[in-house]
């Protein structure tokens, strides 16, 4: 039985997801990992501090420098056909490239894994994790993709560790072509990995009302998060979507302002370790999981907070 | 240019869902049913590159029980203008799914097929991607802007640090996702048109495939609920119970 980690990058910076990941697949068995970029070196001076992992592959080229799925899942189906456990980060990478994988392998994806509960049975949240299936694979490969915030880190060493091993070769396919990526440009801590998210929703009823809140999360040092609503309406990137549909965040605080809480949006944030809800309506459904709620205006209530802060 | 546009019926994004008392599966009696919202965004597009001239037809398809029916009709109803009924008795994992669209897909040969990102029951994000590997054609997942030039589509796609703008040769799957388009209501002139639009059915065995589920449901269970927690009267207080209790500043 052996396991295969698709390490997730974006512009060559190691994806911190990817730790999880690899922490998830050693409760399975056998950890190999396989970096799939144009230019390798960073990437990998991270990965030999892992512990509890067999090899680091790496294939150079400059196909995989946007990480098209159709290229890289030729590549792993063609090169890695023997493992048993092939897992991804539930990233947008990992949600584009593993179930084409699967397609070409004919193995039924096991998305969003939450729970390794033996070496063939996993769990994953439904219906916008209201429930939560225990899923018995029989499938003979299982692609699974891994939901970060549901596994810890991968333990690290200070010394080099892994060993690097230049594996396989590729032709590009000719079906997609990559033009360019608008990114969306930010000081702060990253959202799905941030100790503390500060999040707004149509309460907050412009783009420049924003700015209330990114006050806020820069005196804690937080990312900022958004409801759909927010996003739809063009206050903020897309990218800051916490839900459902969106990211799926845990941070050790999560400060929901002007946010109702839809269901779609609770499915992002409900597994942070302290929720906070401020909305003007003390009836708001956002209170029903928040640890400390404060039913008050937030232009009034957010500003104070924030220079009460020190 | 022919667009498929596969539908699924879900539990209406509105209900809050609960698990059965035997913990086999979600309680989906009278519960309220609808076009899985992603796919009323696919449908939105494919008309919208009809009424811009690009497209010429529309075929909406689903896979299941009679019922799904009322969910091409629905399709219909939007403006789509015809519909295929795979009937389909057992349960179907996306990756059967996929395999039965492959089949349609080579049987009716569409240039384009635009489907949902997801479904908001199983929230699998799947279907599409293993039907662009099972066919080897291109795939634009996550689309929000899209726009054809000749025989390739441009997409923008939603990626987690922003927007990721491709290019894919047709034929091709587009995934769709919130921000793409707003879908219109269907109205009730074009409801009674829907009645007369044609709907082939078409039964699974006739296929010839193998549609058996790949992962057992073991179990389906509640999730771990918080425990209830308090409201502060205060900005003050708030900060207090952060600082001193909570312990998370
Ligand atoms: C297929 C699908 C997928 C979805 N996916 C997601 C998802 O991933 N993430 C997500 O978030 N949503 C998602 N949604 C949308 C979700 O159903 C809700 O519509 C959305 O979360 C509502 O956003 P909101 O809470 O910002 O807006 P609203 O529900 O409109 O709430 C705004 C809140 O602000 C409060 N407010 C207004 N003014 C003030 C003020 N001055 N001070 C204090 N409070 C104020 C109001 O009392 C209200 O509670 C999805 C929906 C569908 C159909």
């Amino acid at each position: 039985m052996k396991t295969l980690v698709i390490v997730d990058h974006s512009n060559n910076k190691l994806e911190k997801s990817t730790l999880n990941t690899v922490k998830a697949g050693t409760q399975l068995e056998n950890v190999d990992l396989l970096v799939l970029s144009d230019n390798c070196k960073d990437i990998c001076n991270e990965l030999i501090h892992i512990k509890n992992i067999n090899n680091i592959f790496i294939n150079e080229n400059d196909v995989f420098k946007n990480q098209l799925a159709e290229d890289s899942a030729n590549f792993i189906a063609e090169n890695f056909k023997d493992y048993t456990n092939i897992l991804f980060s539930n990233t947008s990478n990992g949600k584009n490239i593993a179930p084409r994988l699967a397609g070409l392998l004919d193995t039924m994806i096991i998305p969003d894994v939450i729970e390794i509960v033996d070496k063939q049975t996993f769990k994953r949240p439904i219906y916008a994790g209201n429930a939560i299936a225990t899923c018995k694979s029989k499938n003979k490969i299982n692609i699974i993709t891994i939901r970060s915030t549901a596994f810890e880190e991968a333990e690290m060493s200070d010394e080099n560790i892994g060993e690097i091993k230049e594996i396989g070769s590729l032709t590009s396919n000719n079906l997609t072509k990559y033009l360019n990526s608008e990114l969306t440009k930010s000081e702060r801590p990253e959202l799905t990995s941030a100790d503390i998210v500060v999040s707004g929703g149509r309460g907050l009823g412009s783009a420049e009302n924003f700015q209330v809140l990114e006050k806020l999360a820069d005196k804690l040092g937080a990312a900022m998060g958004a409801s759909r609503a927010a996003v739809d309406a063009g206050y903020v990137p897309n990218d800051w979507q916490v839900g459902q549909t969106g990211k799926i965040v845990a941070p050790n605080l999560y400060i929901a302002v002007g946010i109702s809480g839809a269901i779609q949006h609770l499915a992002g944030m409900k597994d942070s370790k302290v929720i906070v809800g401020i909305n003007k309506d003390e009836e708001a459904p956002i209170f029903s999981i928040s640890d400390y709620g404060l039913a008050d205006d937030l232009f009034k209530a957010v500003p104070e907070m924030e220079s009460k802060l020190n | 240019m022919k667009i498929l546009v596969p539908v699924k019926r879900v539990v209406d994004y509105n209900v809050k869902v609960r698990v059965k008392k035997d913990e086999t599966d979600v309680e989906l009696d009278n519960v309220k049913m609808s076009m899985n919202p992603f796919d009323e965004i696919a449908v939105e597009e494919a008309l919208r590159l009809k009424e811009k001239g690009v497209a010429s037809e529309i075929i909406a398809i689903s896979l299941g029980l009679s019922e799904v029916q009322e969910t091409i009709r629905n399709a219909l109803a939007m403006g789509a203008d015809s519909g295929i009924f795979v009937n389909c008795t057992s349960k179907l994992e996306p990756l059967s799914v996929a395999k039965i669209l492959t089949s349609i897909c080579n049987k009716i040969k569409p240039d384009l097929v635009i489907m949902g990102k997801q479904a908001i029951d199983d929230d699998m994000n799947a279907t599409g991607q293993m039907l662009s590997a099972m066919l080897n054609w291109g795939q634009a997942t996550f689309a929000s802007k899209l726009e054809i030039q000749d025989k390739k589509i441009k997409v923008s796609r939603e990626i987690d640090g922003g927007i990721e703008n491709i290019e894919v040769n047709l034929p091709a799957i587009v995934t769709t996702d919130l921000r793409l388009n707003e879908p219109r209501y269907a109205s009730l002139p074009n409801i009674m048109k829907a009645k007369r639009k044609p709907i082939d059915e078409i039964k699974v065995e006739d296929l010839n495939i193998d549609i058996e589920p790949r992962l057992e449901i073991l179990k389906v269970e509640e999730p771990k609920s918080r425990e209830a927690g308090i409201m502060v009267k205060s900005v003050d207080e708030m900060i207090e119970k952060l600082k001193n209790e909570a312990k998370v500043i």
